[in-house]
């Protein structure tokens, strides 16, 4: 049965039929007229290889803007210079990055040659850690609450999830308005007799908010996977539990975790593998300061390669092909956890 | 009927396509960024060329600086790029500027009005090209909030003070009226030379080569890093952002909460039009340290680039941009210091400059005759913008407590010597 078809085996009528109908003849018009090649195409290569046909859009697309930007990085972060054609730069093999690892200690950023990669890497730990915990902790308390039947659920859903639309940059923009010397934050706290907190000045406040603005946008997002989890977890499995009398705390840490697990762990590595790659929201929001307090890995990326003088593109480069072997070990973990799961 | 409504249309189209063919233009395009007004006053002289010049279309488009100093050098590395482009860096683009010297009418008025700052756009090494010519020269200096002196009771230091006198009496004024910035840099490695120069910098050593931390130079670090731990400067705008991010206290300095601005002429513009009547600001000369009264040059040059595929039409559209009735223009309608001999000679005249303003760009005016011929140098130096980067960087890591002043220096010069031999590989 189509959707032009009621329930009970009428029609449909009206507009939504009409267009459900043109919609139908669109696609059949576009079948007929891609059927001949795609016979042709089959009966060439067999109906076998035929799924390969059906990848290539995609593998060229992944191809071209994927795998060959990964490939000329790695080009520039063996090679030297300031060229930015990869056939005019000198080979200088793994200068940058012997460059990136020497360290005296690497607990230490100021023993390292290169301390503000490692300050970056120091920072960018501390930044994934107190980020992690906290849009955990805060994207499952609000999906739990979101999925109890309070009044007004729908409009609370659409509130925590209307600061993932905005752009970091925008996000960052608002917030550094609030936090300013002259910002609304500290026009509150002197009206209620306090004294004006330089939230930008100080290491701690400005890597607390750094993670606080990234929370707050991003949590949206985290809630709307961990409450699509908690809605998926049948009813009758808590109905048993309520006859049972089992606590509110046990139900939750013996049912809703165990089965919400599944999300949780997808939810974990987003976070993680967003939070080494933060960049735009940090960098509009402190600058990387105070000092290199909030500088990233991916600031220094981007420092090394367009904001100093001498364009360093194979520093940057070996810089990147360090991160990115971080990220493909996050990915690996990833795809481990969530097979093991699935098998 | 039929026939006659065939030739009519006929006679239109072919119409149509002479007037097409009679428009046939070659179109610039200029990467531009403002600091103030000038980007409107350039698009009028603009409009003003291709009435005269109906050949050639001319499009001014408008980016911000950042765009500039980061987004044209990687155009450029690439082949790719406008015809024209207003920079800072002259000597780290230089090997991307072509030599209009073929295409200007009149190579020797270039020499004479132009000369001493063409060689801050020639590659090390060449005396002859024309790459441009300078929109404005700028000149580093103080600004100070004279109404916060008058509240606070306190006399301004007098000429020839030093820094150290500036840098009290603007505490004491900031203490006694709760101004919460005393005295306030740009975050820029520029700036900051300009305070070391009049310290005895010299970015040299007695042989020529390149020397970014010496006697001078850690005289002048040691005053910042002081000022800030006592207070005379705040830690928000040197210690708020990292690495070689440039911040102005221009905003700042126009709520009042600045008494000692050390920036440049370019900001007079600004301040004019936006402080009005609010309270009274000055420009005062540079400050004095033990070897000399200088701040530090610089400018802005519209340059011709070698990615351009019309060099005749842009070395037209610069002979009349560069000629001294246009410039003169320019620069009485921006406010800007003239970077041409023979107008910084007879003088502009800003008609549209109130009194403070004029007064101010007479200071700046006069500090130009002021400055050190080693201020020159290093602002002509190709690896200078190298040295004010890894200095504002690790400055800054000073000022908020994350390093030493010693260890800051050995990092400035390993920075230094990283991205010159950087620099120097070739394949």
């Amino acid at each position: 049965m189509t959707d032009t078809m009621r329930s009970h085996g009428e029609p449909a009528r009206g507009p939504s039929a009409a267009a459900a109908a043109v919609t139908t003849g669109g696609a059949n018009a576009l079948m007929r007229l891609t059927d001949p090649p795609m016979r042709a195409v089959q009966r060439l290569i067999g109906a076998a290889r035929m799924p390969y046909v059906f990848l290539l859009p995609n593998l060229v697309f992944f191809g071209l803007f994927v795998f060959l930007p990964i490939g000329i990085n790695i080009v520039f972060s063996v090679t030297g210079g300031t060229a930015l054609f990869p056939a005019e730069r000198p080979y200088v093999g793994a200068e940058h990055y012997a460059r990136l690892l020497d360290c005296g200690s690497y607990l230490e950023a100021a023993s390292c040659r290169e301390d503000l990669f490692w300050r970056g890497v120091g920072n960018t730990l501390t930044f994934t850690v107190f980020q992690m915990v906290a849009m955990v902790l805060f994207s499952l308390i609000t999906a739990l609450v979101l999925n109890r039947p309070i009044r007004g659920r729908g409009f609370f859903r659409a509130v925590y999830f209307f600061p993932v639309l905005l752009s970091p940059v925008v996000v960052a923009l608002i917030w550094k308005w609030i936090l300013q010397r002259d910002g609304l934050l500290n026009a509150v706290l002197t009206t209620a007799g306090g004294e004006k907190i330089l939230f930008f000045v100080d290491p701690g406040w400005a890597m607390f908010w750094s993670v606080f603005v990234s929370v707050w946008a991003h949590m949206g997002f985290y809630t709307l996977i961990l409450l699509a989890g908690l809605q998926a977890i049948p009813r009758d499995v808590y109905e048993a539990a309520e006859m049972d009398g089992t606590r509110p705390w046990r139900v939750f840490h013996r049912i809703t975790l165990p089965l919400l697990w599944p999300n949780l762990l997808v939810v974990l590595v987003l976070v993680l593998i967003r939070s080494v790659q933060v960049f735009d929201e940090v960098f509009v929001l402190t600058g990387g300061g105070p000092g290199t307090a909030t500088m990233m890995v991916v600031q220094y990326i981007y420092t090394t390669a367009f904001a100093n003088q001498v364009q360093n593109f194979g520093l940057a480069g070996a810089a990147s092909v360090l991160l990115g072997v971080v990220l493909f070990v996050l990915t690996l973990i990833q795809l481990f956890l969530t097979r093991r799961r699935a098998s | 009927m039929k026939k006659a409504a065939w030739m009519a249309g006929c006679a239109l189209a072919l119409s149509i396509l002479g007037a097409a063919g009679a428009q046939a233009e070659t179109t610039l395009r200029i990467m531009w960024y403002s600091d103030g007004n000038e980007g409107e006053v350039m698009n009028d002289l603009l409009r003003r060329f291709e009435d005269k010049n109906k050949d050639v279309k001319v499009v001014l488009d408008q980016v911000p600086f950042k765009a500039i100093n980061e987004t044209l050098p990687v155009q450029l590395a690439s082949g790719q790029g406008p015809d024209l482009a207003r920079i800072t860096d002259m000597g780290g683009l230089a090997p991307y500027l072509m030599d209009i010297r073929p295409h200007v009418k009149d190579a020797a008025y270039w020499e004479q009005n132009y000369g001493p700052f063409l060689q801050w756009m020639r590659v090390p090494g060449n005396s002859t090209a024309i790459p441009g010519y300078m929109t404005q020269l700028t000149v580093t200096g103080p600004f100070v909030n004279k109404t916060l002196f008058e509240q606070a009771g306190i006399a301004m230091p007098g000429a020839n003070a030093t820094w150290e006198d500036w840098a009290k009496a603007a505490k004491a004024v900031a203490d006694k009226v709760q101004a919460p910035f005393p005295v306030a840099f740009d975050r820029s490695g520029h700036r900051f030379f300009g305070l070391a120069v009049s310290q005895g910098a010299q970015m040299a050593e007695a042989g020529g080569a390149l020397k970014p931390v010496d006697d001078g130079f850690k005289r002048a670090a040691k005053l910042v890093v002081d000022w800030h731990k006592s207070g005379v400067m705040s830690k928000e705008l040197w210690g708020a952002v990292s690495g070689t991010a440039y911040r102005g206290a221009n905003e700042e300095f126009k709520n009042a909460q600045v008494v000692f601005y050390e920036s440049g002429s370019w900001q007079t513009a600004q301040f004019d039009k936006t402080i009005g009547d609010a309270f009274d600001w000055i420009a005062v000369p540079t400050p004095c340290g033990p070897a000399n009264c200088s701040g530090m040059p610089g400018g802005a040059a519209l340059v011709a680039l070698k990615t351009s595929s019309h060099p005749a039409e842009v070395g037209r559209l610069l002979d009349y941009l560069a000629s001294e009735e246009v410039a003169a223009e320019f620069y009485a309608r921006t406010l800007f210091v003239p970077g041409h001999i023979g107008l910084a000679k007879k003088g502009i005249a800003y008609k549209s400059a109130s009194p403070q303003a004029a007064a101010a760009l007479k200071v700046f005016g006069d500090a130009v005759g002021k400055l050190d011929p080693v201020a020159y140098r290093i602002q002509g130096d190709p690896s200078s913008r190298i040295v004010f980067n890894a200095a504002i960087s690790r400055l800054g890591q000073v000022v908020v407590g994350e390093t030493t002043l010693d260890d800051a220096y050995q990092r400035i010069s390993a920075d230094v010597a990283q991205q010159i031999a950087e620099r120097k590989k070739k394949q």
